[in-house]
């Protein structure tokens, strides 16, 4: 397995079947479509296992390192390497499209090549973002994502899918290309190089840093997305078919987390610290105030969409408290959410396909008729308020003991979550799942079928592992963590 | 005849001057039935004089006609550039000029002549050999405008080109006469020497200059000179749009770098057209973007789209250096590309008498015809920038060139306006992809369209994941001949 370019097979693997899929024509071959894309998706995650088996946690650095000229004129490589934050997000990753790919098989009956193709794509350039160690590399393939999931919105979104995808279009252009003016900048500051190891010890002023930081954080705020620029994903969720909120929120919006880890902090680690206060202020906000936000929805996937911003506000709030508890616990975070997140969309998606509703008030006593699709719920619910044995419980831990480290305040307002989000997620999965059947169509709900079954119970399954045993997890990134911090910790500022 | 002599560099044009010249009386000979052969010929002509520009080429510059005419490497990659581009506007204008009886021996010679008038500009090395390039080109352009004559829009059209394009070749020939005033000599090569050691009359240089800048904005169509740029796009017959608008970019791009980067690129008056180039720049981007998000009608708004193009392309071009000329050469280049395939995919979609000009036109495109399609989406994406597709790294070399020189906030200013640029282009995708379609009726095209269309397409994503050899090819023609 050592000579195989693992992580190019484990972006280009998806793209190539992605692309082989469209070759299927239209709609009369739907089944050879779903067919091919389903050996893809499984075959993209197959050569990413490789990765995991074969990665050292002990050894620090960058592995499975490749290294190849592409636009000499402008030094720029096809250079990829992983640690142990990437490690997890690829494997994470090339897992979820198989789902997609399984949770798509008979809700998809329009344009099913085109639909298999985006997400396989997608997959593919989202492997690149995570293995990419060249900053402009990083940047064509972050960027190229909008592409396939700009499509997958507007084509086979709902009622409102214009709007919604041409605001999540816009709104994350616009940050990504504020980091492009930044990513130039830096190219020259750091003699005619987008290497992020060359990136990473070129000595910037502050006045510098700070506008680089700022740049960045537009693109990877949004991204996450950060309370106050959050409000596409709401509107995004809501009119993404459900196989594109998945991805979105189980994968896409960690792009932005992993690009504070991988870009903000370590290029520019001294505006990095001058500014954490802001972003822990933001961070909380989005953890108190958009759970509360969750509480009044009265929409299954915007309770949801709120739920992942207050999520993802423990991710960015980890990764600004530069000690390891935070950090690894916002990277475990990202992971569990993505489990979770996804579950939680895959869940409303069953119920939306049988009712063709995502009103809450429209449901109610669905416990009665669909008994296994309850219980799973029921634990993807707990896993989103946090409760111990569950994901969810791991990185919201492991963030809060880090907040106390920095702050007891920060920590506080943190903890409000597991009111609020216990609050949110139980009363929604109540008023659905428990009570009297609430009308006619209720009553005729027949219980997951057998292909909708074997996906959710896969990521139960990972849920409580993660939950009761997150060492295969929390392993690999230790010395990734310790290597990051001990970087950061040192001041880039140009010695006078 | 030593005096002429080498004959050689200039073999290509001769080629094309005789050619047209025949072909124009062969045509009195052929039926309209026949018509075809006429086209044949203008494109084995093409074809011929794309060769022997390759096999002419070479990597020194040479001077002959007593220095008028030069042969160095940009000119053979531009002239090159320019036949192949032509070939392809014929191929993509041919179903439609004959639905419309404009697949005459008229229209054949008149484009042999621009490309010519192409040609010359791009190998000009004295003003007066540029001028003569340039009238070429533009004579031969008002008359295509005009060709369909009851059209009354087009004959519209053809008048405001005629006027404005007069209007600026005046003031680059008063221009081109403040240089001779203030340094005696009309020839590019003795310019940027006398500009480099500086002359008495310093001020009589920079006022000719000003009206050379106003001149060259005229034809590239930068605002605040940009007003016949929609009117004309829109009314002339789409295949003539669609030469406008492609092709004769590379002839402008080569005399912004014969007049401003070669004969007055001395430092002092770098500073001096920068601020100029600046703020035409800026606004081409502003207006030009803001403007093409109010159009309904697809080449109105590829019209205001070619002017914040432009905007990009002079950001290129003001930085001053080897590496901002290449980025202009190559945002030229991928633009021409871009704007051959776009109006390619309008012309394909124009039926018997029917225009597809409207935004309405493509709802659905998805439905009717995916690869089609497809390639528009590649296209729209490309012009937006959004990387993988070449445009991407068209922008990125520009943006580089800028902040290099430390115009880091003329950086941030183009990619906020290529953000709102982002909005109409989706529109395209929205409509292609996202809305159903009025009209199912198929789309049929020519296997010869198909093929280059589809080429065409692909080349923004083939040349964006491998962008080096363009890319290199570029620098080397500016550093090798500027």
């Amino acid at each position: 397995m050592q000579g195989l370019p693992l992580l190019s097979l484990a972006i280009w693997v998806p793209i190539v079947a992605g692309i082989a899929v469209l070759f299927t024509g239209g709609d009369r071959n739907a089944s050879a479509a779903r067919m091919i894309a389903l050996l893809g998706a499984v075959l993209g995650f197959a050569v990413a296992v490789p990765l995991y088996t074969g990665f050292d946690p002990q050894q620090g650095g960058f592995q499975f390192g490749e290294l190849k000229p592409w636009i000499e004129t402008f030094n720029i490589n096809y250079h990829l390497g992983i640690d142990g934050m990437s490690l997890l997000l690829i494997l994470l990753n090339s897992f979820t499209t198989i789902l997609v790919v399984a949770a798509a098989w008979e809700v998809i009956q329009t344009r099913v090549a085109q639909y298999m193709a985006a997400f396989l794509v997608l997959s593919g350039l989202m492997n690149g973002v995570f293995s990419a160690l060249d900053a402009m590399l990083f940047y064509v393939f972050f960027e190229a994502t909008l592409i396939p999931m700009f499509i997958i919105i507007g084509v086979w979104g709902g009622p409102n899918r214009v709007y919604a995808a041409m605001k999540f279009f816009l709104y994350t252009l616009l940050g990504s290309l504020l980091s492009l003016v930044a990513l130039i900048v830096l190219y020259n500051a750091a003699g005619g190089s987008f290497a992020f190891a060359d990136l990473y010890r070129t000595p910037l002023s502050m006045v510098l840093q700070v506008f680089v930081f700022i740049a960045f954080f537009m693109a990877f705020a949004v991204k996450v997305p950060m309370w106050p620029v959050h409000t596409w994903l709401p509107d995004a969720h809501v009119e993404a078919p459900t196989g594109g909120s998945v991805v979105l929120a189980a994968v896409m919006l960690k792009l932005g987390g992993y690009g504070f880890l991988r870009l903000s902090l370590p290029i520019v680690p001294d505006a990095s610290i001058h500014l954490a206060p802001a972003v822990i202020a933001l961070s909380l906000i989005a953890v108190v105030y958009i759970g509360l936000v969750a509480l009044v929805q009265t929409d299954m996937k915007k309770l949801i969409a709120y739920s992942s911003i207050s999520h993802m506000g423990f991710v960015t709030l980890g990764i600004f408290l530069f000690n390891a508890q935070g950090v690894e616990g916002a990277i475990i975070q990202m992971i569990s959410h993505g489990f979770v997140s996804g579950a939680l969309f895959l869940c409303v998606g069953v119920l939306y396909d049988r009712m063709h509703s995502r009103q809450i008030a429209d449901y109610g006593g669905v416990a009665g008729r669909m008994p296994v699709f309850a219980a799973l719920f029921m634990l993807f619910a707990m896993s989103n308020a946090g409760l111990p044995g569950t994901s969810g419980f791991v990185g919201e831990f492991l963030v809060i003991m880090g907040a106390v480290k920095v702050n007891f305040w920060f920590a506080f307002a943190a903890a409000v979550t597991l009111i609020t989000g216990a609050a949110y997620t139980l009363w929604m999965y109540k008023r659905e799942m428990f009570g009297a059947v609430a009308n006619d169509h209720v009553a005729e709900l027949k219980d997951i079928n057998i292909r909708e079954f074997l996906i959710l119970g896969a990521l139960a399954l990972l849920t409580l592992v993660m939950g009761v045993w997150p060492q295969p997890f929390a392993e690999v990134l230790h010395v990734s963590v310790s290597e990051l911090l001990a970087h950061v910790s040192y001041s880039k500022l140009p010695v006078q | 005849m030593e005096y002429i002599a080498p004959l050689w560099p200039a073999y290509p044009e001769l080629f094309l001057l005789v050619m047209a010249c025949a072909i124009l009386i062969a045509d009195l000979f052929i039926s309209d039935d026949n018509r075809i052969v006429t086209y044949g010929l203008t494109q084995m002509t093409l074809a011929g004089c794309a060769l022997l520009t390759f096999f002419t080429g070479n990597a020194e510059p040479v001077y002959t006609f007593s220095g008028m005419f030069v042969d160095d490497l940009m000119a053979d990659a531009l002239k090159l550039l320019t036949c192949l581009a032509v070939i392809t506007i014929l191929v993509y204008a041919r179903a439609y000029t004959a639905a419309r009886g404009m697949f005459r021996g008229e229209f054949f010679a008149l484009a042999l002549f621009a490309t010519l008038g192409m040609m010359v500009m791009i190998s000009a090395n004295h003003l007066l050999t540029l001028y003569l390039g340039l009238e070429l080109l533009s004579l031969s352009l008002y008359a295509m405008v005009a060709l369909q004559r009851d059209s009354v829009q087009a004959t519209e059209a053809a008048m405001k080109y005629f006027v404005l394009g007069a209007l600026a070749s005046g003031m680059l020939l008063y221009g081109m006469s403040m240089l001779y005033g203030a340094t005696g000599t009309l020839e590019i090569t003795q310019l940027a020497q006398l500009s480099v050691e500086g002359v008495r009359a310093q001020a009589v240089l920079v006022f000719g200059l000003v009206f050379i800048v106003a001149g060259l904005g005229f034809k590239l169509g930068a605002v605040p000179f940009h007003m016949w740029v929609p009117d004309v796009y829109q009314g002339a017959p789409t295949a003539v749009t669609l030469f406008i608008g492609s092709a004769p970019k590379f002839a402008a791009f080569a005399i912004v770098m014969r007049l401003l980067a070669q004969a007055l690129g001395a430092e002092a008056l770098v500073d001096e057209w920068r601020q100029m180039l600046l703020i035409m720049a800026v606004l081409s981007l502003a207006i030009g973007n803001l403007t093409a998000i109010m159009q309904t009608n697809l080449k109105r708004m590829l019209a205001y789209s070619t002017i914040s193009h432009m905007g990009f392309l002079l950001l290129g071009v003001l930085s001053g250096t080897i590496d901002g000329y290449g980025a202009g050469m190559f945002y030229v280049v991928v633009y021409v590309l871009m704007t051959l395939g776009a109006f390619g995919v309008i012309l394909l979609l124009t039926r018997g008498g029917f225009e597809a000009e409207e935004l309405d036109d493509y709802r659905g495109l998805n439905r009717r015809s995916p690869w089609y399609a497809f390639l528009m989406l590649l296209l729209m994406f490309s012009m937006a920038g959004i990387p993988p597709t070449v445009g991407f790294y068209a922008k990125l070399s520009v943006l580089q060139a800028v902040v290099q020189i430390g115009l880091w906030w003329v950086a941030v200013i183009a990619v906020m306006f290529s953000l709102i640029g982002a909005f109409y282009y989706l529109r395209i995708v929205k409509l292609m992809y996202f809305d159903e379609p009025r009209d199912t009726a198929p789309v049929r095209a020519g296997g010869d369209v198909r093929v280059l269309l589809s080429v065409n397409g692909l080349a923004m994503i083939v040349l964006g994941i491998a962008p080096q050899p363009l890319m290199v090819l570029c620098i080397e023609a500016v550093r090798a001949s500027i």
